[in-house]
Formats: structure tokens, sequence, C-alpha cells
């Protein structure tokens, strides 16, 4: 008897407006897996993202963790899964380290923080209110999220964006371990991604009309 | 599977089509029946019913107004259910009597409202008074702006419906919450002088003709929502084939290509 | 597993800091709310009689607007930094988060206004005997006003100019509020009984508390669709 895959997308469509927003999407992530979400502008990526991460609720269709819908196992599934989005979910008058321990898990210690700072190249400005950080030092706050999170599932919306290369070469590496360790990644960038096994899902626009004649 | 059965009724009126369909139906003798009440109703009414001892003919205004104040109430109840199925059963076709209905029923708590000042005038002197009644009529009134200012305040149509929908619920529930409020909150503020003549005790001759003006105000509510829903649908679906073929038919031989 | 810092009583305590870090922001109900207490004696009378019989009115109307305007703050930095979409997908009972915050909102704009009333009906001319229930009915209706408030805030958080749409969907909300709240202070003036319109706030209050953060949650969770 085979494990049922971690992450199951079937048939999902969801309708904005009497449209679809794209094509029944179906696709499957397992343990180790990398897949790219890509698509022209608007063609629906992080409505897809967001499906997926429960945020909304699609039209027809489902998602499966481990074998089973996600509105069946919510909080088990919400536990483990991590999303960063568009808006890095940043408070910008709390300092970078108050920010951070507030997105880890409860359990983390305060050593494992100041590390995860370091990591994402924060050092010194762990007690600095985040209105003072650039765009790109806003990204590596919630980037470092990934240091501390034990979630097995992450999905990342444009995470490269505001990011130096020196950065997109620390996150790529981050990526790579995660997956080493058995954990899922679900992105969407415009970035070229050199990760070996990295599988792409292209979300077709749909457009047609929703309604029955 | 029969429980399926059982509620396909139910989904079926949800389809816009169906609804469009068989109202076309009913409005002939819809229309019959509302301008026949109301014919009946003002006539009888404004005409033939006895003066009124105290008030004279100015009492006469109660034949608009107190019918304009029930449906106002109703309506606003028929919006908040309307909604609420929407929102539980995501069915479309009841996003659009929800919507329809708002304005309808703004208009007829102004129309009380006003109703209400032109009786206050003749009989007591002034067009305003903060009576229990008149003051929850105007937050009755409030309550529908609001739905229908969150209605149209949004960018997705679906949003502003679920929007207004949410806030019609909280709405309703609040509606009895007010009314007894204004109430409680007149009897401590109450002038002696200043009461409303209440229905019950009429004279039977003028109590009938507000009986029929009552329901010929249900029937009127009934027309109006039907055939504001109907644009609706034609308005939301217009990219649906079936409306499409409608358009086709209405347009005059010649311009048919 | 991943046991969230969160819940109810993170979110208490985090927004509290927040306000804390914005306390100038966070204070210009209360100072609007005194301000506006130097308005009715300029533009009505400073008649020490006329204003007694105002009072308790006036008090609870510049109470409930200072109120109105610190609610359409409540989801807005969250919606705008993306907090509200990181809440809406955390493993646990949404209310509850929710009614965390408006907690701290009470806590940093309904509370102080409570303390400060016995000094605006001083100014006021508020008979002495509605000081202690001015106090007593401005905690309880404006811990419901931030509730029936926070329904609005939801609402149209994702709205450009929400606010004074905020206004127009709330204030008949509030109106019962107002009723009984003034009501209770007149009567304490009048030397009737006054712990009878209290009971009724306090009844709003409990039943406030208990609807307002399931429609709020279904609120957040259908504007962040945007």
């Amino acid at each position: 008897m085979s494990t049922p895959p971690l992450l199951t997308v079937e048939q999902l469509a969801f309708e904005r407006d009497d449209c679809n927003v794209f094509k029944p999407a179906n696709f499957v992530v397992d343990a180790g897996d990398i897949v790219q979400i890509e698509g022209a502008n608007g063609a629906g990526k992080t409505t897809l993202m967001r499906l997926m991460t429960s945020a909304l609720q699609p039209t027809s269709g489902a998602v499966l963790y481990r074998g089973r819908p996600i509105s069946d196992c919510r909080y088990e599934y919400l536990d483990n899964i991590l999303y960063i989005g568009h808006q890095s979910g940043v408070k910008m008058t709390l300092s970078a380290e108050e920010n951070l321990r507030w997105m880890s898990p409860a359990s983390t210690s305060a050593v494992e923080i100041t590390q995860a700072l370091d990591a994402v190249g924060l050092r010194g400005f762990a007690d600095v209110p985040c209105y003072s950080l650039s765009a790109g030092q806003h990204r590596r706050v919630a980037l470092a999220r990934l240091h501390t999170s034990k979630a097995v599932i992450w999905y990342l919306d444009e995470p490269f964006t505001s990011i130096d290369k020196q950065g997109v070469l620390a996150l790529q590496q981050q990526l790579e371990s995660h997956l080493r360790q058995g954990g899922a990644v679900v992105l969407s960038t415009h970035q070229n991604l050199p990760i070996d096994g990295l599988r792409k899902y292209s979300v077709e626009p749909h457009g047609d009309l929703a309604v029955p004649s | 599977m029969a429980s399926g059965r059982n509620w396909n009724w139910f989904h079926r009126m949800g389809s816009p089509r169906w609804f469009y369909e068989t109202t076309g139906r009913w409005l002939p003798w819809l229309w019959v029946l509302t301008l026949g009440l109301m014919l009946i109703g003002l006539v009888w009414g404004l005409a033939f019913a006895p003066q009124d001892a105290k008030q004279g003919n100015s009492f006469r205004i109660i034949y608009l107004h107190v019918p304009a104040s029930f449906l106002a109430l109703a309506g606003y109840y028929l919006m908040a259910i309307a909604g609420a199925i929407g929102l539980i059963w995501k069915m479309k076709l009841s996003y659009m009597v929800m919507k329809s209905a708002a304005p309808i029923g703004a208009a007829l708590t102004f129309i009380a409202l006003f109703t209400g000042a032109v009786w206050g005038k003749p009989t007591w002197g002034t067009y305003w008074v903060w009576d229990a009644r008149i003051t929850s009529m105007l937050i009755l009134l409030f309550l529908y702006l609001g739905v229908l200012a969150l209605q149209y305040a949004f960018h997705s149509q679906e949003t502003g419906n679920k929007a207004s929908a949410i806030l019609a619920l909280v709405g309703t529930v609040n509606i009895p919450i007010i009314y007894k409020s204004v109430d409680w909150w007149y009897t401590l503020h109450q002038p002696a002088t200043i009461k409303f003549t209440s229905a019950p005790s009429m004279h039977p001759d003028m109590f009938q003709p507000l009986l029929v003006m009552i329901v010929a105000m249900y029937s009127f509510y009934a027309l109006a929502l039907i055939l504001h829903t109907r644009t609706e649908i034609l308005r939301r679906e217009r990219k649906a084939g079936w409306v499409r073929e409608l358009a086709q038919r209405a347009q005059p031989a010649e311009v048919r290509q | 597993m991943i046991a969230s810092s969160q819940g109810f009583a993170g979110y208490l305590r985090r927004d509290l800091l927040l306000a804390y870090r914005r306390r100038g922001e966070v204070a210009s109900p209360l100072i609007f709310f005194v301000l506006v207490s130097t308005l009715i004696p300029l533009g009505i009378s400073p008649d020490s009689a006329r204003l007694a019989e105002l009072a308790p009115g006036m008090i609870w109307v510049m109470a409930l607007l200072a109120t109105l305007l610190s609610t359409e703050s409540l989801f807005a930095s969250d919606y705008q930094d993306g907090s509200l979409e990181q809440l809406l997908i955390s493993p646990q009972l949404l209310p509850l988060p929710v009614l965390g915050k408006i907690l701290a909102h009470w806590l940093v704009t309904g509370l102080p206004l409570t303390m400060v009333s016995p000094l605006i009906g001083l100014m006021l001319s508020l008979p002495a005997a509605g000081l202690m229930p001015m106090m007593a009915s401005l905690a309880l209706g404006t811990a419901c006003l931030s509730l029936l408030g926070a329904v609005g805030a939801a609402l149209t958080v994702s709205l450009r100019k929400g606010g004074l749409l905020l206004s127009v969907l709330v204030i008949p909300l509030y109106m019962p509020v107002i009723i009984f709240g003034s009501a209770a202070v007149q009567a304490a003036i009048d030397g009737l009984n006054w712990l009878g319109p209290l009971a009724v706030l306090g009844a709003m209050l409990s039943a406030a508390a208990a609807l307002c953060p399931l429609a709020i949650a279904g609120a957040l969770r259908l504007v962040s669709n945007n």
C-alpha cells in the first residue's frame, strides 16, 4: 500500500465574477518536490496558491493533504504549511526580532531567532524597527521565517522580489536543503531556478463564462 | 439519491433563467392584480371612506402611510433572507433578489416617512415629530442606505453582494433591538399629547379600505421586485446564450440580419 | 506540532504593543473627545443649568464619535501589510484572535474615554449623581461600540475611502447603545433606578461579544478575496 502523496490538486477551479479564473488545475506534489507555478501576469498564479493554502474556497475540485481534503483536516494541514505572499506580513512598527518571533513557532529559542536573522544577512539589525529598513531588508525578515519554521510545505509567492544576487543564492540553497529534509515547495517566480528536479506547472487563463446555457 | 430529488425544486428555482421565464408568465396577471387593488383601495380610501371625527380628511394619508411602513419592514426581512440564502447555498439568483429588494425597500421607507410628515402637519402642526414609530422608521431607512452603499462600494459584484448580505443579517438582528430601544426611549420622554392613531381603534368602514391597500401594497412590492430582479438577471447573464436569443428576437425584423 | 504564539492572548498582547508603538496616533480619539467637549459651551451656552441638562447626552454623543473615529484603523494596517492574510490561514478559530484585537482596541480607546469622562462631566456641569453612572455606562457602552464598529471595519477594510462608509454602516447599530447609555446617566441624576438601563447595556455587550466576532470572521474572509 503506497502512502498518498503529500499534496494533490484535483480539478481545482475558481470562479470570480462569473468567469473561471483558470482552467481546472491538476497536479501532485510529493515530499522532496519543488513545483514552480508559472503563467502570464494575471493568469491566476496567486489565486491558485491562495486556493492551495485554503485562504480561498474553490468553486469546484479539491486540494488533498495526504489523501484527505483539506476541508476535513484543516488545522492539521495549516499547522504544516507556511505561506509568504506578496505582502510580507511584517509589521513596520515592530523590530525584525519581534516580527520573527511572532511568525515562528512558540518553541523557537532566542538563539535560533538570532541565528535566523544572521542567516539572512540582518545581523545587527535585529532591534531596529522595520520602518527604517529597506524593501529588500523587509523581504529578508519575512524570509527569515524559513529558517525557524517547522512547516513541511512551503508556499512562496514571488519570494525573490527585491532580493540581491547574494540573497537569491542563499534562498536557493535553503530551498534545496528543505527539499533534502523531505519538505516540499510550491512557488511562483519569474526567476530562473537551477534546482534539480524542478517541475513547472503552467496556469492557463480560462476566461470562459461559467454559466450554464 | 432520494434526498437529491427532493431538493431538486429548490435548486431549480435558483436558476436565473427559470425565474425569468416563469415570472414572465405571471407578470401580466400581477400587473392586473396590482393596478386593480391599488385603484380600488385608493379610490375607496381617499374618496369614499367616512371622515375622521377629529382629523377630518387629512387622516386619509394613512392609506398610503401604513401599507408603506408595513412593506418597508417586511422588505428588509425579505432582503436579509435572500442574502442569507445566497450566503448559505451560494445561489446567485438569491443575491440578485436581495440587490433588487434594497432600493424598493428604501423607497418605501422614504414614502412612509414623507407621508408621515404630511400627516403630521395638519394634525399636530409640525412636519416632524420624534415619536417612536417615526424614529424607528428613520433608522430603518439608514439601515437600507447602508446596505445599498455597501453593495455598490466594491469593484467586484460578488464581494459587494456577500458584504451586503452580511450587513443585512447584522441589521436584521438589530431591528428588534432598535425598535424596542426606541419604544422604551420614547416612553421616557413622551409628551402627553402626541400619539399616532393606532389602527384597531378605527371604525370598520375606515379599516376595510386600509386592508385593501395593504394587500395592494404587497402586490405592488411583489411586482416591483420581480421587474427589478428580471432586469438584474438580464444584466448579469447578458453573455449567456438564452439572453442573446431574447435580445435578437426583441429587435425589429429589418434590423435582424 | 507547531504551536502558534498567537490565539486570543497573543493577538491581545501584540495589538497592545503595536498601539504603544504608535501612541501618538492612538491618543487622538481621546484628545478629540476633550477638544469637542469645549465646543459645547462655545456653541450652545456656558450657562451651568443648561449644560447640566444636556451633559449626559452630549458626553455620550462625543464618546460615540470618538470611538467611531478610531474604529477604522482596527484592521487597516493588518490588511495592508499582509498580516490579515496570515491570520486567515493560521490554525485557530478566527473569532478568538478577533476578540483579542477588539479587546486591545477597547483598552486603548474606550477605557481612556471612560477614565476621562468624570473630568469632562465636571467641565460640562454634570450633576455629581451622574458621574459614577456615566463611567459605568461608558465602560460597558464603549466596549459594545468597539464590537459593533469592528463589524463595519471588517466589511470596509478593503475599500479606499472606507471611513465614511463605515460611519454610515455603523451608526444605526450604535443607536440602541446610546439610548440606554445616556438613559442610565439621566435616571441616576433624576434619582430613579439606573441599574436597569445599565443591565440592558450589559446584556447588549454579552450578545455583541458572542455574535460580532462571528460576523467579523465571515467578513474578513470575504474581503481578502479581492
